[in-house]
């Protein structure tokens, strides 16, 4: 059913989330909360080298430290063959995965596991790591994604060789992969134009930076019969996964998953999982794992950093005829960087003639790059929107202006492919044109800029369930992990199908063996696709608790109506009855057939592509470079909001990650190829007092494909800031930064270039 | 397992006593915010921590003949709600309020910040602009010693295995005084200061300055207590000329390393503008133009 | 050496325990004592997830040895609300959403009550700067201050 245009008296609430109060006063568990009874503690030893050939290794020391149970390494492991993996978000291959985990013959990276033990206590554990005896080759490394390119370059892996390029290279290179788009004639083009802008942007790479680390609980039966504790972004994907890694019957593997305290798309993948239940299975008792945040930074997963190349040619009246992007994104130590949705976002928001782009997924010797929100499109729009921002200025053009000239529409069709339909890029900008921010007047000495992002949102796989209790209240059953509110849009689509209070709907997130297959929290599909199947289960509830109606009333189905959570008679024909609630039916529901209840699971397509227009105000301080924002607007069409309270939250949390990942985040690397600021402290995050309100603006436009016409809202906040940050301080002091982070010492430095001081 | 063991004397000959017997690396623990932190990350490898906060006199403030006394361990938010420091020495209170977060100030120390001995610690040039004297106690009795003698290299302090700081002594202030410090950090907080400056000076009823202390943070291997800067300050009004002559003596006295926080080039460059902006603050103070912290 | 026994008030209650030297406040709640409200995101006091209130202070018990415990009166995240009465501060932060992940929500409130404790009646730059030990990557911190800022009201309402 579509409730489009009907009545809604749920969904677009703010109704107290069903897991709040766990959540303020301490009770809710996540990865690391949990205990079971003779549970031991396992750690990680990692390497200290960037590269290196692991000649041996030794932990006879460690096995006799009394208190240590046992050591594994990659030998304890399978040997996994190359496989594409299609179970998190993102590419991923599982031999890939597996050497990620424990290094196998190489070391690829500072931080890379290469052996874990267990033991009785944490101390112990750490004690035995330093026994652990392993004897390295240092290789030479390489950190830079255009060093990694060069012909002379370390090579990560003797059998990695460039695809998409004809005919095959015959030597192995870093350059996994190379991605190509053509739309139209490109040179011709900007042979037409009569401004052409061009630019080099770098970003570094940022890490998701998700409050919790990575942790786990995980016991190995006897007979084989595993269970997994972990906080994750998909139950389902620890299980996939760690069934492929270790080599064990996906039905012998029941993943219950923790609360997740962050994740960006950063535990879309495994790290710990395979390695505390390789040691559960060696030593017989439950194995505790959580990672330190040194490990989090040095180990798990981190975004691209990455050099890009950008021209834009446009006619004088702001006609866009040609646009051309080459990125080089690093990958980390095996393939798989977010080159292609980066090749396909940058310009997916303009309706233009000739597009050329041009990718390359390049390792270095870096941790292995995980999702983070949106993944490669921030990267991608950093450069074409601030290029765009210098060719609106060239033109004399207002830059929402050149925007509206040149924006995508229903029907625009995508340099990659498909066409777009029923998309609110127009919409987006107008709301922002029309915003008190925009309006408003600057203070003497800041800057204002704007940009945009697109992201295309996924659906796919997801299950849910809808029981009836003997009470006539309700219980939701999710199978996507609840990473940011998702239990109470859920339940409120639920409560708003069957037309009863959100408070009647309890939520839950099911295990592995509890409900049907659902694919991970990411790619902003879980109000989609999972709140699709719950609202069909819903519907279906609705049809039985009809039915059950019709039974006690002795009277066909279709003469039932079913409002205000209450069965009625259709009509004076179908009979006169007193209407029978939800608890009523309930209650005589063993005697009309049983328990009502139903699961739904669904492949759900249609998830309508989400835009968003950032405004950002900066003051800068010109001695010392620091950049402050005091105004921020996220104009964000995002279908319809289930619940906008959690829908703005994704929106002023993706932009503050945004914010953070413009000014000051960046991974730094030592001499020797070391990260040198895994912590917080110089890993700098954005701070409460860094920031002003950020203001949400949300635009509805309905995407008829899902059942109250939302959208994914999660990802494409974290698309425009870099730009609309960079666009403010070029107002602010007239100067281009397309170096990211635009630290103070960089708006120092490009200050004294320009007044000659350097 | 090689065993950490901790203990807690009431009196100052037991903390003495236990610093001195300690057979390995012996530490004094007072807020902990930075010892922990090294024990935690494998950086510090005590074999005993000696916790002084049971020590009579430690902790608190008290005036002393119109100069205070602040306990060694006192934590930085009661020298916060201080008023007497708040009025006296508003600098050096700004610059320990500038340590770590809210919950870092539950335990923060001066005696910690200064004995931590990192060049980039944020009360250190303010207690060196504050001429402030540090009271150590040891073995060999009790010493006064001038604060900018304590650190001797990062990490390193000058004093003895069984000696530790009981309490600092801040000098009586003569009228027209003030302080001030400001650090420059890339966010607005929880970084480490990428340059710190704190200055205290004296001025006659003409504005003119008459005495100043000028203490200049990560700059160097430890904070520096920087003459010419002062030299700069004493005999003139805080003019265009006087602040270009601060600016630069600041500049010139700096010898930083390149490094996560900061360039060489960067940090040179912020000495001289933080100098001129804590200045300005601090002559303000002195005539009495402006009161309280700056953020 | 042996363990350290303990003697402390948590939550309101006397309570023993045992630890060794190394392990912290934090690693003695969550580990000795089964109080896992308090999380650890760091171990380095800069994320404020394990805040407590020691002695009328907040302060990261992560950067604090269990054996300190002794005499002191400390509050956990889990002696905030009174029963099933929530303080006013978790209750604003259910009604504003200034929760998504809800990691480092626990140290948020203990720090927030905290606040309003000393200071009833902060700005909103006030409440930032309180609140710039505290990380939260999920809400870009504009709910959880809009959250503490209506807690301020309403408890200045009710005391009035």
């Amino acid at each position: 059913m579509n409730y489009l245009g009907t009545d809604l008296r749920v969904v677009g609430t703010r109704p107290v989330r069903p897991d709040g109060v766990d959540k303020v006063t301490g009770r809710a568990q996540f990865g690391a909360d949990m205990v079971m009874p003779g549970m031991l503690w396992g750690k990680v030893k990692r390497s200290p080298h960037a590269h290196a050939r692991i000649v041996s290794i030794d932990a006879s020391k460690a096995l006799k430290l009394p208190g240590v149970r046992a050591v594994i390494t990659a030998a304890d492991l399978p040997n996994i063959e190359s496989e594409e993996a299609f179970v998190g978000e993102g590419p991923m291959n599982f031999r890939d995965l597996s050497r990620n985990c424990m290094a196998r013959d190489k070391a690829l990276y500072e931080g890379h596991a290469v052996a874990a033990v267990c033991a009785i206590s944490q101390a112990i554990c750490d004690e035995a790591l330093e026994l652990i005896d392993v004897k390295y080759d240092v290789l030479p490394y390489v950190i830079d994604v255009e060093d990694a390119m060069k012909d002379d370059a370390p090579v990560l892996h003797e059998d990695l060789f460039t695809a998409n390029v004809e005919p095959k290279p015959t030597k192995p290179s870093n350059i996994a992969k190379r991605v190509y788009f053509n739309k139209g004639d490109v040179e011709a083009g900007f042979k037409q134009a009569d401004v052409i802008v061009e630019g080099r942007y770098t970003t570094e790479p940022v890490h998701q930076a998700y409050i919790e680390p990575h942790a786990c609980l995980c016991s190995y039966g006897a007979d084989g019969q595993c269970t997994v504790f972990s906080s994750s972004q998909g139950h389902f994907m620890v299980r996939s996964y760690v069934a492929k890694l270790l080599g064990i019957d996906i039905s012998n593997i029941r993943c219950t998953p923790a609360e997740i305290g962050g994740g960006f798309g950063g535990k879309t993948l495994v790290y710990l999982e395979p390695l505390a239940l390789a040691l559960s299975k060696k030593c017989g008792r439950p194995v505790k794992m959580q990672m330190t945040r040194e490990e989090v930074f040095r180990a798990s997963g981190p975004t691209s950093g990455a050099t890009m190349e950008v021209k834009l040619g446009a006619k004088k009246d702001g006609t866009i005829v040609a646009a051309k992007h080459v990125l080089k994104y690093q990958a980390g130590a095996f393939p798989g960087s977010p080159i292609q949705p980066g090749c396909m976002c940058g310009f997916a928001m303009y309706d233009l003639p000739n597009i050329e782009v041009l990718g390359y997924d390049v390792v270095s010797n870096r941790p292995k790059v995980a999702a983070y929100r949106a993944p490669g499109a921030p990267i991608a729009s950093f450069a074409v929107e601030c290029a765009l921002d210098d060719l609106a200025r060239k033109l004399g053009m207002d830059p929402i202006e050149i925007r509206e000239k040149n924006g995508a529409k229903s029907g625009t069709k995508t340099h990659y492919g498909p066409t777009h339909q029923n998309i609110g890029y127009l919409a987006t900008l107008e709301a922002a044109k029309n915003s008190a921010h925009w309006k408003s007047p600057l203070k003497p000495g800041q800057g204002r800029g704007i940009a945009t992002g697109f992201w295309f949102n996924i659906g796919g796989e997801s299950s849910a369930a809808v029981h009836v209790a003997e009470d006539g209240t309700v219980v939701a059953v999710s199978g996507s992990p609840d990473i940011g509110g998702s239990r109470a849009s859920i339940g409120m689509m639920v409560a708003e199908a069957l037309q009863i209070p959100a408070e009647k709907v309890r939520t839950i997130v099911a295990d592995t063996a509890s409900i049907g297959f659902t694919h991970v929290t990411g790619g902003s599909r879980v109000t989609f696709a999972t709140g699709m199947a719950a609202t069909m289960a819903a519907e279906k509830v609705v049809d039985q608790l009809k039915q059950r109606a019709a039974m006690i009333w002795d009277i066909t189905p279709d003469a039932v109506d079913w409002r205000d959570g209450q069965a009625f008679p259709a009509g004076t024909n179908a009979g006169a009855f007193e209407p029978l609630s939800l608890a009523e039916i309930a209650l005589k529901a063993a005697r009309t057939g049983g328990p009502v209840t139903s699961e739904v699971s669904v492949n759900a397509q249609g998830a309508g592509p989400g835009f968003g227009a950032h405004i950002c105000d900066v003051e800068v301080d010109k001695e010392t470079g620091q950049v402050t924002i005091v105004r921020y607007t996220a104009v964000q069409d995002v279908g319809r909001a289930i619940h906008p309270s959690y829908v703005e939250g994704q929106i002023q949390g993706g932009a503050v990650q945004g914010i953070g990942w413009a000014l000051n985040e960046e991974y730094i690397y030592d001499k020797d190829g070391r990260m040198d600021n895994p912590g917080f402290l110089d890993y700098r995050c954005p701070v409460a007092s860094d920031l002003p309100m950020i203001e949400a603006i949300l635009v509805e436009v309905p995407n008829p494909r899902h059942p109250f016409g939302a959208r994914g809202v999660g990802e494409v906040p974290i698309i425009p800031p870099m730009a609309a940050v960079g666009n403010a301080i070029r107002d602010a002091i007239g100067l281009r930064m397309a170096s990211l982070p635009m630290s103070p010492p960089k708006v120092r430095k490009a200050l004294d270039v320009a007044n000659g001081d350097d | 397992m090689p065993t950490l063991n901790y203990a807690a004397p009431s009196t100052v000959d037991e903390a003495v006593k236990l610093l001195a017997g300690a057979s390995g690396l012996a530490k004094v623990l007072s807020g902990g915010t930075d010892l922990l932190v090294q024990m935690r990350s494998g950086r510090m490898k005590p074999d005993l921590i000696v916790d002084t906060k049971m020590i009579p006199g430690i902790i608190g403030i008290r005036e002393e003949g119109g100069s205070f006394v602040v306990g060694a361990a006192t934590p930085g938010a009661v020298v916060e709600a201080h008023a007497g420091m708040n009025k006296a020495w508003p600098g050096v209170v700004e610059a320990l309020d500038l340590i770590g977060s809210t919950q870092i100030q539950g335990r923060c120390s001066l005696a910690g910040n200064l004995c931590n001995a990192s060049p980039a610690a944020d009360s250190v040039p303010a207690l060196y602009a504050a001429g402030a004297i540090a009271v150590v106690v040891g073995g060999k009795g009790r010493r006064e010693v001038p604060v900018e003698q304590i650190p001797t290299a990062p990490g390193r302090t000058s004093l003895a295995k069984d000696e530790f700081i009981l309490e600092f002594k801040f000098p009586p202030r003569p009228p027209r005084s003030g302080d001030a410090y400001l650090r420059f950090i890339p966010r607005t907080e929880m970084d480490i200061a990428v340059v710190g400056c704190g200055i205290s000076v004296t001025l006659n009823e003409q504005g003119v300055c008459t005495a100043a202390r000028v203490g200049l943070g990560a700059v160097a291997p430890t904070v520096l207590l920087v003459k010419d800067a002062a030299d700069a300050l004493i005999g003139h009004t805080l003019d265009a000329d006087t602040l270009g002559k601060l600016d630069a003596a600041a500049r010139a006295a700096c010898k930083p390393i390149n490094d996560k926080r900061g360039t060489i080039e960067y940090r040179t460059k912020v000495a001289g503008v933080l100098a001129r902006r804590v200045a300005a603050i601090a002559f303000d103070r002195a005539m009495g133009k402006s009161q309280g912290k700056t953020h | 050496m042996s363990k350290h026994h303990v003697s402390t008030t948590i939550n309101g209650e006397p309570v023993e325990f045992l630890c060794e030297t190394q392990q912290t406040m934090l690693d003695t709640l969550r580990d000795v004592l089964g109080l896992t409200g308090s999380k650890e995101g760091c171990a380095s006091g800069d994320c404020g997830a394990c805040t407590i209130i020691l002695d009328g202070k907040i302060v990261c018990s992560c950067l604090m040895l269990g054996v300190e415990a002794e005499g002191k009166t400390i509050t956990t995240i889990e002696g905030i609300a009174q029963g099933d009465h929530l303080h006013p501060v978790q209750q604003k932060f259910l009604e504003h959403a200034a929760l998504q992940c809800g990691f480092c929500t626990p140290g948020f409130i203990v720090a927030a009550k905290a606040l309003l404790d000393e200071n009833p009646n902060p700005t909103e730059t006030e409440a930032r700067y309180w609140l710039a030990g505290n990380l939260c990557r999920c809400t870009g911190y504009d709910k959880i201050i809009r959250a503490v800022m209506d807690a301020a009201a309403d408890m200045r309402g009710a005391a009035q």
